[in-house]
C-alpha cells in the first residue's frame, strides 16, 4: 500500500490562484487539471500499488554498546585520537580507521557512483576495506559517519553507505550518523551524546587545534627529524589523561602545556615559504584524501599552515543565525546555539591570547578575523560545504604573511566552484602578491600532475622569499633567431 | 666560465638547448621521446660530445617527466611556468600574456596588470596529446592535419570541455562526411577555446601576445584560429621562432644560478644511471600467470563460433548487414539460415564511403550468378549516410542489431555487453526482447578506439599490442575515470618504467573498469545474468576480456566475431524484415551504379529554426542530396511533426514574455535586467511580475546560444562547473550589452517548498552562482548588480529584505506596502504560469493516450529547457513520434515517492514524484537529462534507476553538455523506442 503524505492529494493551487485562472480564461485547462490531480491520481495510487524499496538499516541499539565495535573513517588524527579516549570511556568501542592503500580506493569506486565526490568515495570505501578485511566479526560492529547538514550533497553520504551496505549484502550493520543539527528523524538509540561528550569533545577540538597549528610551525624546522612527532605523541597521550581525570576543563594551563611543549622543540633558524592549506574539510585535513599534502609540503621545503576545526565548527552554527537573518526568524533553539557558539569562540580565543602573547609561534586567528576578512568578498548567506568560510581562511590567511595558499578539493566539488575557484580572482584583486592554486582531488587525476603545481606554487614562493637578485642576463639571444636544429 | 644546459621533458618531447659562456644557443632539439626518456637523452648527449667534452656545465631539468630524474640524479629541477617566466623576462620583457602549450599541459602567464601564473585543470589536459589522437582519427599525420585546415571553409561547433568531449563531436562529423579541411579547423578551435577558457578565468587576453609550445610552434593552423579567437593584430600575436624551446631556455637560465658544476662525464653518468627510478605508479598483478592458463582461456573461448556457409558452393538469397561505426566499417554476408557467407573489418580511416564502395563491388563479384543478393540493412554512426548513400533496405539502430545477432547466436543469452570504439552498450534480454539498455555517457566514451590509437601511435598493430598486455609482469593501474584522465596516467607509468606490455594491459583493465563501474554499475556477474555474451570489436583484445572475465569473477561467452556481430545482426534484420514482408528483390544499387559511385560533401548551416544546426549536405550521383547533422525535419525540407512538447510550449512562453517585456519598454522608467539561466527558467515569471508591477522596465537577456556562451566564456573561474552555470556569464554580458544598468539576480539557498521533499534547498551553483559572477565578471562593477538572498518560499519576508535592499538604491523608491504587494501579484503569476504549464502537459498526456502515442519525460531542471541545453533533444523525440512532457507536469499527479537518499532539493524531489507516475503508465518513459559536473545528479541518477527498473521501466539517462551532435543520443533514444517496441509485440 502506497503511504499517504503530507498535502500531496490535495490540489497544489489555492483559490485565489485558481480564480485568477479563470480570469485569463483558463477554466477549461483547469478543470482537466484538477480532475486529474485531485481524483485519478489519488485512485491510481490505491488501485496500482507499486514496488518500493526501502533499506533496512538496523538501528544502534543501546543493548549493542557493549560488544560493538564502532568503526569510523579517520580525517583528523590528532583530533580524532582525543575522541577515542572520551567516547572509550563512555563504553563505546570506537576504533579510527587507519586502513590506506589502493584498495580503499578501490571498495569506493566499486562502491558509491563514481560521479560522487571523493570525499563520499574514500570514507565509504575505508569503511567497506575495513569491513571485509576479516579483522572484524561483521555481526558485532556499526559503522559511523558524520552527517552536515545543507544542500550540498555532503549530506547524502550516510545514505551513500546504506546503499553500499545493501549492495555488499551486509545491511544488518548499524549505521550510526552523527550530526552536527537535528535534521534527521533517525533515531540511534544507542548512540546518544550526552551533554559531558559534547563538552568534552569540543575541548578536544580546542586542543587538536592547538596540536595541530604549532605542530607545523615547528616540524619544518626541527633541528632532530620526528621531534616534533614525538611532542605530538606525548601531549596527546597526556591529554588524554586530562580527558579521563577532568583536568581537561583547565583550559588556559592545558594550552600553556601545549605551548611550552612545543617552544621545547629545538629549530633551525631558516626561513621557509608558507603554504596555507584551505579546502573542503575532508581534502582539507585527511592525508588519505590529498596524499598527505602537509608532509609533502615540508618534504618540499615548505612550512604548512593548516587552521583548525574550530573554525568549521563555528561557522556551521554561524549559519542558524544567517539563516535566521534571511530566510525566517529567530527560534528559542537559536538562543541555545549562540551559547555554545560563544564557548567554543573563547576556547579559541584563549588559545590565540595563549599564543600571542608568548610571541614565539605565529598565532591562529579566530572566528571573527575570518569572519571580518570575508567581508567584501562573498556574502555569509553562502552557507553549503564550507562556503564562505574557505573564501575567508584564504584571506585571512594572507593578510597573516601567509602568502601561498592551496585550496585541497575534490574533483567536481560544488560550493567550491563558487567559494574556492570562484573567489580566487576576489582574492588576487585584494592581495596581488598572493599565490593561489586550486587542486583537485580524484582517484583518477595523476599525481605528477597535481604535484608540478603545488611544485610551481613552491618555485614562486621561494623566489618571493629571496627577492630579486641583482639581474644578470644569462641568454645572448633574441627569440626570432634562426633555429640551430629542426625536428627530429 | 661554463656553459649551461637546459632539459626539458615534457609528456612526449625532450627539448634541449645548450648556452655558450657568451649566452648564445649553440645546440638545440626538439625530440618525441616515446616514453624512451633516458634512450633519448643519452642520444642525445652522445650527439653533444664534441661541443661539451671539456667543457664546466650547469645544468637544469624541468618539464612533468623531468621531475623524478632530476630528484634521483641531483640534477637541478625548475618547475615549467617558472622557467618559461624566466626565459619571457629576458627574450620577450614586454609581452603582456604568454600562452604555452604542450603535449599535456597548458600554461597562461599574465605579466602585466598584476602577474598570474596557471596551467590547466585536471579537466582539460592532453592539448599536443589530443591534436595527435584527432590525427590518427582523421588517418592523417599531425603535418598533414595543419595543412588541411588551412583550406577549412566552415567551422563547425565542437565542445572544448575536454579531449574526450571534443572527440565525441568530431566522431559523428567524420561519419556524416564532412570535409576534413573543415574537422581540421573544429579541432584546432576547439584546442583555442579550451585553452582560453581553462585558463583565462576572469583575465582579459589582450595587449602583446606570446604563443609558444611545440603544437603552436608546429601547426599554423592552430595559431590562426587563437588569433581569430582573440582578435589579435599581427603585431599583438608574436609566435617566436625559438617557441618551442622557450621552457628548455627557461632552464638554462635557472641553471646558470644553480651552484653544481658538472664536467660532460659526469652528467652522462648521472643521466644513464636513471634506469631504476622508483615512480608513483601502481602496478596491478598479470593478466596471465603463464602460458598454461592462457591456453585454457583461448581454448574455452574459441567453442563460441559463428557457423560458416560454404561459400564456393552455395546458391540462394544473400543478405547483406553493414555496420559503420565511429572507426571501423564491418560487413557481413549471410545465408538464408544465417550462416555467414563473407565478412569484412577495416578502420575507417576517416572517411568510410570509398571502403563501403569498394567493399559492395567485391560482394557482387563474389556472388556471381550463384547468389542472388536479396536484401541489406546497414547499422551505426553511419548509418544514415550509407543507407542513402547506396540504397540499402533497412536501417536499424545498433543495439537491436546488436541484440539480434547476439540471440541468434545463444537463444538463452540473458545479457549483452558491446565495447565497440566509441560506445559501450549493455542490455538485458529478458523473455526474448531487450529489457534494460544502459550505454555510456561521454565521459565513458571513446574508450575502444582509444587503446587502438595508443597502439597505433606506439607504432603497434592493435592485435600486436593486445598480445604484449597478456603476460605483461606488472600492468599498470591507470584509474578508470576517461581517457583524457588515462593518458595522463600512461603518461606518468612510462617514466616509471612501465613497459609496452605493461600499458597496453594497464588500458585493458581501465577499459573494463570503466565499464563495470561507471557504465554497467555492477559488482558482481548475479547482478547481470546466466548467459552474458561479449561483443564490439574491443573484445576482441583478449586482455580486455580476459580483464573482464576477471573483475566479474565470472565467465562469459565471446562469439569469434565478435567484432562483427553489429554487421551480422543488421544481416539477419534484413533477412526477417524482407522474409515478413514477403519481399525477394533489394534496393541496393546494382553493381555498375556502385562502380559509378561518386559523392561530395558540403557544409551548410540551416535556418530553419533559431538553432542554426551545422549541417553537411551530401550529394550523390544523379543530383541525390544527404542532409545530416540536422535535428529536426525542418532542415530535410520537412516540417516538424506537432506531437505535443511540453519544452516546446514552455519555452514559447518564455519567448512571449521577452516580446512583451520588450512591447511594454517605457524609456521614461527605471530598467531592470535579468539574465534568463538556472533557476530564472523557473522563476523569471515571478520576478518579471514583481518588477512590473513595482513600476520598472525589465530586460531579459534572451535564449543562449553558442555565441552567447563564447561571449562570457572568458570570465568563467572553474572550467568544471555544469554547462548551464557557464552559460550565465554569457547572460550577463548580453545583458552589459543591452545598456542596461541595474542587474538583478538574486541568491537563495532555498527554493520554494513544495511539500514532497524533506528539505527544499538549491543545488549549491544554483544557489550562488550570482556570488561567483559578481567577482569574476569585472564590468559588474560599473553598474547596479542586485544578487541579494531572497527566497520565495516566504513573500513577507521576501518583501521587507527587498524593501530594505532598495533603500539603498536611490532609483528604487518604494514603500514597504509596494513591496509587499508586488511580492503577491508575483507569486500568483508564477502559479499561474506553472498551472498553465502542467495544464498543457497533461491535456498532451490525454491526446496521447487519445491516439495511442508513446510519451516521454525529459526529467531534468528549469533550465534544461534552454535550447541551448537541451541540444532540442526534445524535438528529436518528437521527431521519434514521442510526445515531450517535463517532469514538472508530473509532479503533482502522484504521491511523494519515498527515496533511501535524503530528498532535500526541490527540483529533484519533482524528477522522484515523476517517475512514480511513469511507473504506472505503460505508453511512457523517463529519460533523465543530466548536465554534465551534476554532482547531485550523481545522487538521483541512481535512485531514479532504481525506482524505475524495479516497476518495469527503462531508464535512460542522456548526459548533456556543450557537445551539440546528437548522433550518440539519437541511438539512445531509437535504443529506447527499439525496446518499447518490442515490449509492446511481445505482451
Amino acid at each position: 500500500m502506497p503511504k499517504t503524505d503530507k498535502n500531496t492529494n490535495k490540489s497544489p493551487y489555492s483559490i485565489q490562484d485558481i480564480n485568477k485562472l479563470i480570469d485569463q480564461g483558463l477554466t477549461e485547462k483547469l478543470h482537466t487539471l484538477r480532475e486529474l490531480i485531485a481524483g485519478r491520481a489519488a485512485k491510481e495510487e490505491l488501485e496500482m500499488p507499486l514496488k518500493e524499496h526501502k533499506i533496512n538499516s538496523p538501528v544502534f541499539t543501546a543493548a549493542m554498546k557493549s560488544d560493538y565495535t564502532i568503526l569510523v573513517p579517520q580525517m583528523l588524527p590528532v583530533h580524532f585520537k582525543l575522541l577515542k579516549g572520551i567516547f572509550r570511556r563512555q563504553g563505546y568501542n570506537i576504533e579510527f580507521l587507519e586502513n590506506t592503500g589502493h584498495s580503499v580506493t578501490e571498495h569506493g569506486l566499486q562502491n558509491v557512483h563514481n560521479d560522487t565526490c571523493y570525499p563520499a568515495l574514500l570514507a565509504i570505501g575505508q569503511l567497506i576495506d575495513a569491513v571485509k578485511s576479516g579483522k572484524y566479526d561483521t555481526n558485532k560492529i556499526a559503522l559511523l559517519l558524520t552527517q552536515t547538514g545543507g544542500g550540498c550533497r555532503a549530506s547524502n553520504y550516510i545514505y551513500l553507505l546504506k546503499k553500499a551496505l545493501e549492495k555488499n549484502g551486509l545491511s544488518h550493520i548499524p549505521v550510526i550518523a552523527l550530526k552536527l543539527d537535528s535534521m534527521s528523524t533517525d533515531a540511534d538509540l544507542g548512540f546518544v551524546i550526552t551533554k559531558k561528550m559534547l563538552l568534552r569533545t569540543i575541548y578536544a577540538c580546542f586542543y587538536g587545534d592547538m596540536i595541530l597549528w604549532l605542530k607545523n610551525q615547528t616540524k619544518p624546522y626541527e633541528v632532530v627529524a620526528g621531534h616534533t612527532d614525538k611532542v605530538v605523541e606525548i601531549l596527546t597521550n597526556q591529554l588524554d589523561h586530562s580527558f579521563a581525570n577532568g583536568r581537561y576543563l583547565l583550559l588556559g594551563a592545558n594550552y600553556v602545556k601545549i605551548l611550552e611543549a612545543f617552544k621545547k622543540i629545538e629549530l633551525k633558524k631558516e626561513t621557509k615559504p608558507k603554504v596555507g592549506i584551505v579546502g573542503e574539510i575532508y581534502m582539507k585535513y585527511a592525508p588519505l584524501g590529498n596524499n598527505d599534502l602537509e608532509n609533502y609540503l615540508i618534504e618540499n621545503g615548505a612550512q604548512p599552515v593548516v587552521t583548525g576545526v574550530l573554525d568549521f565548527l563555528l561557522y556551521s552554527l554561524n549559519n542558524t543565525f544567517v539563516d535566521a537573518k534571511l530566510y525566517r526568524a529567530m527560534t528559542p533553539k537559536d538562543i541555545i546555539t549562540r551559547v555554545g557558539f560563544k564557548l567554543v569562540i573563547h576556547g579559541q580565543r584563549v588559545m590565540r591570547n595563549v599564543i600571542k602573547l608568548d610571541g614565539t609561534f605565529m598565532p591562529p586567528s579566530t572566528f571573527y578575523h575570518v569572519q571580518r576578512a570575508a567581508r567584501g568578498c562573498i556574502n555569509e548567506g553562502v552557507k553549503m560545504g564550507e562556503g564562505w568560510l574557505l573564501t575567508g581562511e584564504m584571506l585571512d590567511l594572507i593578510e597573516n604573511g601567509v602568502g601561498n595558499i592551496i585550496s585541497a578539493q575534490p574533483f567536481g566539488c560544488l560550493p567550491n566552484h563558487i567559494v574556492a575557484k570562484g573567489m580566487i580572482r576576489a582574492v588576487k584583486e585584494r592581495h596581488p602578491e598572493a599565490n593561489c592554486i586550486a587542486i583537485d582531488y580524484d582517484p583518477g587525476a595523476s599525481r605528477t600532475n597535481q604535484e608540478n603545481r603545488i611544485k610551481l606554487l613552491l618555485a614562486n614562493a621561494n623566489a618571493a622569499i629571496n627577492g630579486q637578485k641583482e639581474k644578470k642576463r644569462v641568454l645572448n639571444i633574441t627569440s626570432t633567431e634562426e633555429v640551430p636544429a629542426k625536428r627530429a | 666560465m661554463y656553459y649551461k644546459v637546459g632539459i626539458d621533458i615534457g609528456s612526449t618531447t625532450i627539448k634541449v638547448v645548450v648556452i655558450n659562456d657568451n649566452g648564445e644557443l649553440v645546440f638545440s632539439c626538439y625530440r618525441r621521446h616515446l616514453s624512451r626518456i633516458a634512450e633519448k637523452l643519452s642520444e642525445i648527449l652522445q650527439e653533444l660530445t664534441l661541443l661539451l667534452n671539456n667543457k664546466s656545465l650547469k645544468v637544469a631539468v624541468t618539464g612533468s617527466a623531468g621531475m623524478s630524474l632530476a630528484e634521483a640524479g641531483g640534477i637541478p629541477f625548475v618547475q615549467e611556468v617558472y622557467a618559461l617566466a624566466g626565459a619571457v623576462d629576458e627574450l620577450e620583457p614586454d609581452a603582456d600574456v604568454v600562452i604555452e602549450l604542450g603535449g599535456e599541459d597548458a600554461k597562461i602567464l599574465f605579466l602585466t596588470g598584476g602577474v598570474e601564473e596557471r596551467m590547466n585543470g585536471t579537466c582539460a589536459g592532453g592539448t599536443g596529446a589530443f591534436i595527435d589522437q584527432m590525427a590518427t582519427l582523421l588517418n592523417v599525420s599531425v603535418e598533414e592535419l595543419d595543412a588541411l585546415s588551412l583550406q577549412h571553409k566552415k567551422i563547425y561547433p565542437i565542445a572544448s570541455r575536454c579531449g574526450v568531449f571534443a572527440k565525441t563531436d568530431i566522431q559523428p562529423l567524420i561519419n556524416q562526411g564532412a570535409a576534413k579541411a573543415d574537422i581540421a579547423a573544429s579541432i584546432f578551435q576547439a584546442v583555442a577555446e579550451q585553452t582560453v577558457t581553462g585558463l583565462a578565468q576572469g583575465r582579459n587576453i589582450s595587449g602583446k601576445i606570446l604563443f609558444l609550445g611545440g603544437p603552436l610552434y608546429f601547426n599554423q593552423g592552430l595559431r590562426d584560429r587563437f588569433t581569430d579567437m582573440l582578435q589579435l593584430t599581427p603585431e599583438n600575436a608574436v609566435f617566436p621562432e625559438l617557441g618551442q624551446y622557450f621552457v628548455a631556455l627557461g632552464a638554462a637560465v635557472y641553471a646558470d644560478g644553480t651552484e653544481r658544476t658538472f664536467s660532460y662525464q659526469e652528467l652522462k653518468e648521472t643521466l644513464q644511471n636513471q634506469k631504476n627510478i622508483t615512480g608513483k605508479s601502481r602496478f596491478l598483478p598479470p593478466l596471465f600467470n603463464n602460458e598454461d592458463e592462457y591456453a585454457q582461456f583461448i581454448d574455452r573461448h574459441s567453442k563460441n563460433c559463428v557457423p560458416l556457409a560454404d561459400t564456393a558452393n552455395y546458391r540462394g538469397g544473400a543478405y547483406l548487414g553493414i555496420d559503420v561505426g565511429s572507426t571501423t566499417s564491418k560487413l557481413a554476408l549471410v545465408s538464408e539460415n544465417g550462416n555467414l557467407l563473407y565478412t569484412f573489418y577495416a578502420s575507417n580511416r576517416g572517411n568510410p564511403l570509398p571502403i563501403i564502395k569498394e567493399q559492395l563491388l567485391e560482394i557482387y563479384r563474389l556472388l556471381g550468378d550463384r547468389i542472388h543478393l536479396v536484401a541489406g540493412a546497414v547499422t551505426g554512426y553511419g548509418e544514415e549516410l550509407i543507407q542513402n548513400a547506396f540504397n540499402i533496405d533497412y536501417g536499424l539502430v545498433e543495439t537491436v542489431a546488436h541484440f539480434t545477432a547476439a540471440h541468434f547466436f545463444d537463444p538463452k543469452v540473458d545479457y549483452i555487453i558491446d565495447i565497440g570504439g566509441q560506445d559501450m552498450k549493455c542490455f538485458t534480454i529478458r523473455n526474448n526482447t531487450i529489457d534494460s539498455i544502459v550505454l555510456n555517457e561521454a565521459c565513458s566514451s571513446g574508450c575502444g578506439s582509444f587503446i587502438q590509437s595508443f597502439a597505433e601511435a606506439l607504432g603497434y598493430a592493435p592485435a600486436e599490442f593486445a598480445k604484449l598486455a597478456l603476460f605483461a609482469e606488472r600492468p599498470v593501474d591507470l584509474g578508470s575515470r576517461c581517457t583524457v584522465f588515462m593518458n595522463s596516467s600512461v603518461k606518468q607509468a612510462q617514466r616509471d618504467g612501465a613497459g609496452v606490455g605493461d600499458v597496453s594491459a594497464g588500458l585493458a583493465i581501465s577499459v573494463v573498469k570503466n565499464a563495470i563501474y561507471k557504465v554497467l554499475r555492477v559488482h558482481s556477474a548475479q547482478e547481470l545474468g546466466q548467459h552474458i555474451v561479449v561483443q564490439g570489436g574491443t573484445f576482441l583484445n583478449d586482455a580486455v576480456l580476459r580483464s573482464f572475465e576477471r573483475e566479474l569473477g565470472y565467465d562469459v561467452i565471446r562469439p569469434n566475431i565478435a567484432g562483427l556481430m553489429g554487421a551480422f545482426g543488421a544481416a539477419l534484420y534484413a533477412r526477417d524484415r524482407h522474409k515478413a514482408a514477403g519481399k525477394t528483390e533489394s534496393t541496393i544499387m546494382s553493381a555498375d551504379e556502385v562502380a559509378a559511385f561518386h559523392h561530395q560533401a558540403r557544409p551548410v548551416t540551416c535556418q530553419g529554426c533559431a538553432n542554426h544546426c551545422s549541417m553537411t549536405v551530401n550529394i550523390f550521383p544523379n543530383g541525390r542530396r544527404f542532409i545530416s547533422g540536422n535535428k529536426c525535419e525542418r532542415g530535410l525540407g520537412g516540417k516538424a511533426n506537432d506531437l505535443p512538447n511540453v519544452y516546446e510550449y514552455t519555452l514559447n512562453k518564455f519567448r512571449a514574455l521577452q516580446q512583451q517585456a520588450e512591447a511594454e519598454f517605457d524609456p521614461a522608467r527605471h530598467t531592470v535586467g535579468i539574465p534568463l539561466v538556472l533557476n530564472m527558467y523557473e522563476n523569471l515569471p515571478f520576478w518579471y511580475t514583481f518588477f512590473r508591477e513595482l513600476g520598472c522596465n525589465v530586460v531579459i537577456s534572451g535564449e543562449s546560444s553558442r555565441s552567447l556562451y563564447a561571449e562570457g566564456q572568458f570570465t568563467i573561474p572553474s572550467d568544471t562547473v555544469c554547462y548551464p552555470a557557464k552559460l550565465a556569464h554569457g547572460h550577463i554580458q548580453r545583458l552589459l550589452n543591452k545598456g542596461v544598468k541595474t542587474i538583478f539576480y538574486p541568491c537563495s539557498s532555498y527554493n520554494v517548498d513544495e511539500g514532497k521533499s524533506d528539505k527544499n534547498y538549491n543545488c549549491p551553483v544554483v544557489a550562488y552562482y550570482p556570488e561567483l559572477l559578481n567577482v569574476n565578471v569585472t564590468a559588474l562593477r560599473e553598474i547596479d548588480f542586485l544578487y541579494p538572498y531572497l527566497s520565495m518560499n516566504d513573500r513577507q519576508l521576501l518583501a521587507y529584505h527587498f524593501h530594505t535592499l532598495a533603500q539603498k538604491h536611490p532609483h528604487f523608491n518604494f514603500t514597504l506596502a509596494q513591496c509587499v504587494n508586488a511580492a503577491n501579484a508575483a507569486w500568483t503569476a508564477y502559479r499561474g504560469w506553472w498551472a498553465d504549464v502542467e495544464a498543457y502537459g497533461i491535456s498532451a498526456l490525454k491526446t496521447a493516450e487519445e491516439h495511442g502515442h508513446k510519451v516521454v519525460v525529459l526529467a531534468g531542471r528549469p533550465y534544461h529547457l534552454d535550447r541551448e541545453i537541451n541540444h532540442s533533444i526534445d524535438k528529436m523525440f518528437n521527431s521519434l513520434g514521442f510526445v515531450v512532457i517535463s517532469e514538472r507536469v508530473l509532479t503533482n499527479l502522484a504521491y511523494q515517492q519515498k527515496v533511501n537518499v535524503l530528498n532535500q532539493w526541490t527540483f529533484h524531489a519533482r524528477m522522484y514524484n515523476a517517475a512514480r507516475y511513469v511507473c504506472r503508465h505503460p505508453n511512457m518513459q523517463m529519460v533523465q537529462l543530466v548536465s554534465f559536473g551534476c554532482g547531485l545528479d550523481a545522487i538521483t541518477a541512481d535512485e531514479l534507476k532504481d525506482i524505475l527498473e524495479r516497476n518495469g521501466k527503462i531508464y535512460t539517462q542522456l548526459k548533456i553538455d556543450e557537445i551539440n551532435n546528437l548522433a550518440a543520443v539519437k541511438i539512445r533514444a531509437r535504443s529506447l523506442l527499439a525496446a518499447m517496441e518490442a515490449g509492446q509485440s511481445s505482451n
